[in-house]
């Protein structure tokens, strides 16, 4: 609390602060998130604790992979809708495969789709040029689709929830919830390839001026497949632990986290235009969306209402974020 | 008698920031005549152009038309006061057909008809969309449909610049025909040959100054030249360099050739060489075809004829990756075209080494800063507000653009006017960084719109007109007059008195009768 207690009055000071913050654009997310905790304990008293802390990061770690499909599109310029097919698409495969089949076929299986949206989402943006959010909006429909087809023919085998991913979703070890241990090396990798890796790199340059890109001998095409591709065996992924989770396999689970994974994006200070951003934020982002979900549940508020105020508050945050962090 | 000015502007100034685009520009059009508007890159022309159409407004000076000032505020208010241009880009929308088009400027159909078959192009199909037009012949319904409201003052950008020889000359014979019906044209072209054939006197421009203005009769090229170069024509020339020894020394072997080079309508045929530890000046009017010559040797636009040789072998270039992996690099003249401009010095210096698909791996972060930095130091890039290349300056922007290539150790560098808008200071280092990689073995190929650079930086320069090569002269030989003729397409070594301007025949006839 003392960060807020000594935010400035005087205006140079405000200055100084701005230009602290655009540095280090990550200071004031995590203030924000501070500052839903406290309001969400200040509310119910005794809410926050080990085993709240457990379950924020259970529902938050779905929402934070898919956004890291969302960060990196974004820092190409694109977007990348169709996660929410892609990740229905594997888990329901999964549960439904493995009824009678082995459970490495059945995890093959269940990355095929992944990989076939995502090569035909990066074929359509990096060489056709359909733009990503109608491209990939097409492929997720598309996906849909086949999906209630191929539920037609598995209707009398039934499904059922493998016991791994109900341990990797819902378990919790020593306080720590087993789905760590998927999101810990998934983040660090996202972070270390945004950062240390030629491909990384490409992401950002392409994003910022492909024409510059191009000259320095990039080939768009390439990184623009090789993107989409990873952005949905990422979600395809995230579709087998989000299953372990939820534990009902529908032909919409992971469809209501598209947008807020977009969201997540966003708030975590990644520019919808491409260039600038970073995962660390992105997974910030995640956790404020999902405390603010909790804050918004106990608030005990009609679902409609919960809503409004969910959309006003992640527009007034971007907002507001933006303006602190845009060094202009 | 004399006749009192159709169209007379006096002390037109326009400054832009620091910049004086425009100082003290004057033109006097009489009726009936046929103004040609001449001037070398970056003498006002267009500034010129835009204010007398109100495109932008002038800082001072005073703009009379049949002697009644007038305020040129807008596009719309010089065309009621009977003032037309036909710019270089054709201005029909796209989209539209050519009729919706007409109706849209409120061009009366019949008369933009019969002037279009006047102009050569019989079968018109006024419904056809502007976008399946092509090129040439929507310039040539731009005219028309400027002739058809019949303007008092019709304003020609380099009509004819993309125009097929018969549709030029025809062209040409209207805008004629303008003048012996007592309306006037302002004709603003490279050409003297088009000049001569068409215009009664010639405005020139030098430095925002309107310095004279001439009758156009046999010999009056010379004086023109003159005038558009000014004092600079007895600016001392540098000496010649010790780094022309060392491209002997290296036995001539060319490092890249280029034979009858086409593309499109832009590029006609370009052959030169460029030797190992050479800087080769190209040298051109704005729009000779020299963006289209670097685009090809870079790799950006597949040439539509002719062949380019790399170290001897010929090569073809489909992607920009092609032409890098060759040790030819392109550094463009629009510094937003090459820079990740959010992104850190470092990123963007150590861009073209994750380009290759084998290349996305992880980055050795120790070795990178290395050599990211041994080019930082080289081209003394101020980086203290490195994390963003926008947050630079424009010259050290530019250095980076540069730095990139240096980094990766390119063993030829394409340098389209790569001091454009840069401060003096870093220009000298420029040049200076140049000399140096042709020192160390390197080839340079340096386009630039200012004269003086030929001198200070190249060891030859190539001159482009049309398209085509029209002189390769040593720098000894390059002064500021030399250049200045060949890059009018005027012949080297004809003197005043010929008169090429009275004979509109082809250059070598002009040549051989001297």
């Amino acid at each position: 609390m003392t960060d807020i207690a000594t935010m400035p009055r005087s205006v140079s000071f405000g200055r100084r602060l701005k230009r602290f913050m655009a540095d280090r654009p990550l200071i004031p997310l995590v203030i924000l998130l501070i500052i839903l905790v406290v309001i969400l304990q200040i509310l119910r008293p005794g809410i926050v604790n080990e085993r709240w802390l457990a379950n924020t990061a259970k529902f938050a770690i779905p929402l934070a992979i898919l956004a890291g499909c969302q960060t990196m599109t974004m820092l190409t310029g694109g977007i990348d809708l169709s996660v929410g097919t892609v990740a229905t698409m594997s888990a329901f495969i999964m549960a439904t495969q493995i009824v009678n089949q082995d459970p490495a076929v059945a995890f093959l299986l269940a990355m095929l789709p992944a990989v076939l949206i995502g090569l035909v989402n990066g074929i359509g943006v990096g060489v056709f040029r359909v733009h990503p959010l109608i491209m990939t909006l097409g492929t997720s429909l598309i996906g849909t689709g086949f999906l209630q087809v191929y539920q037609r023919t598995v209707i009398a085998s039934g499904a059922k929830i493998p016991d791994f991913l109900n341990w990797l979703g819902t378990g919790v070890t020593y306080g720590f919830p087993n789905a760590l241990l998927l999101f810990v090396p998934v983040a660090v990798l996202i972070v270390l390839m945004l950062n240390r890796t030629g491909f990384g790199r490409l992401l950002y340059a392409v994003g910022d001026n492909e024409r510059a890109a191009r000259l320095s001998g990039v080939r768009y095409w390439q990184v623009i497949v090789a993107l989409y591709i990873l952005s949905s065996l990422l979600a395809g992924i995230t579709g087998l632990l989000y299953i372990g989770l939820i534990k009902a396999p529908s032909l919409s689970l992971a469809e209501p986290l598209v947008l807020p994974s977009v969201a997540a994006a966003v708030i975590g200070g990644t520019s919808i235009f491409g260039g600038r951003g970073g995962y660390t934020g992105t997974i910030i982002g995640a956790l404020i969306l999902t405390v603010l979900t909790t804050l918004l549940t106990i608030l005990q508020m009609p679902e409609g209402g919960r809503r409004i105020l969910f959309g006003f508050i992640v527009l007034f945050v971007t907002a507001a974020y933006l303006r602190i962090v845009e060094d202009r | 008698m004399t006749t009192s000015p159709l169209l007379d502007a006096t002390g037109v100034a326009k400054n832009y920031g620091a910049v004086a685009a425009l100082r003290n520009a004057s033109l006097s059009v009489l009726p009936g005549e046929v103004h040609a508007l001449m001037g070398a890159n970056g003498a006002g022309k267009s500034t010129l152009v835009k204010i007398l159409t109100g495109a932008i407004k002038a800082d001072a000076g005073r703009i009379l038309i049949r002697g009644k000032q007038l305020d040129v505020r807008s596009p719309a208010a010089a065309r009621r006061a009977g003032l037309l241009p036909v710019y270089q880009e054709p201005s029909l929308i796209p989209d539209l057909d050519v009729l919706s088009n007409l109706k849209l400027t409120s061009t009366p159909v019949e008369p933009f008809r019969a002037w279009v078959r006047e102009l050569g192009i019989p079968d018109l199909d006024i419904r056809e969309t502007a976008r399946h037009i092509p090129l040439a012949v929507l310039r040539v319904l731009d005219l028309a449909r400027a002739l058809a409201v019949e303007p008092d003052v019709l304003l020609l950008d380099e009509m004819t610049a993309a125009l097929p020889a018969n549709l030029a000359e025809k062209v040409l014979e209207v805008v004629r025909r303008q003048g012996d019906a007592g309306r006037s044209v302002i004709f603003i072209s490279h050409r003297f040959v088009e000049i001569s054939a068409l215009c009664d006197r010639a405005t020139v421009l030098r430095d925002g100054s309107t310095v004279g203005v001439v009758d156009i009769e046999p010999g009056v090229e010379e004086r023109i030249v003159e005038m558009m170069l000014g004092t600079r024509i007895e600016k001392a020339r540098v000496a010649a360099r010790a780094a022309n020894e060392v491209a002997v020394a290296a036995g001539g072997r060319s490092r890249l050739s280029v034979r009858n080079l086409q593309l499109g309508t832009k590029l006609k045929d370009v052959s030169f060489d460029l030797a190992n530890g050479e800087v080769a000046g190209v040298f051109a009017l704005e729009g000779q075809g020299q963006d289209e010559l670097f685009a090809a040797l870079a790799g950006s636009i597949r040439p539509t004829g002719g062949t380019i040789d790399v170290d001897g072998a010929p090569v073809k270039f489909s992607h920009p990756s092609d032409a890098i992996q060759a040790g030819i690099a392109y550094v463009p003249g629009d510094r937003t075209e090459a820079l990740a401009m959010q992104r850190s010095v470092r990123e963007n210096i150590a861009l073209p080494f994750s380009a290759g698909l084998r290349k996305w791996g992880p980055i050795r972060m120790r070795r990178e800063q290395v050599v990211v930095s041994g080019a930082i130091g080289r081209l003394q890039i101020d980086i203290r507000a490195q994390g963003e290349v926008q947050r630079l300056s424009g010259g050290n922007q530019q250095k980076v653009t540069i730095a990139r290539w240096i980094a990766a150790n390119a063993r030829t560098i394409l340098c389209f006017d790569p001091t454009r808008g840069i401060d003096v200071g870093t220009k000298q280092e420029i040049y200076k960084l140049l000399r140096e990689l042709a020192g160390q073995g390197k080839s340079v190929l340096f386009y630039t719109s200012e004269m003086e650079e030929v001198q200070r930086v190249c060891d030859r320069v190539i001159v482009i007109f049309g398209g085509r090569v029209v002189d390769t002269f040593p720098v000894e030989e390059a002064d500021e007059a030399a250049l200045m003729r060949a890059a009018y397409g005027l012949p080297r070594g004809v003197k005043a008195d010929v008169g090429i301007l009275a004979d509109v025949k082809p250059v070598s006839n002009a040549e051989a009768a001297s």
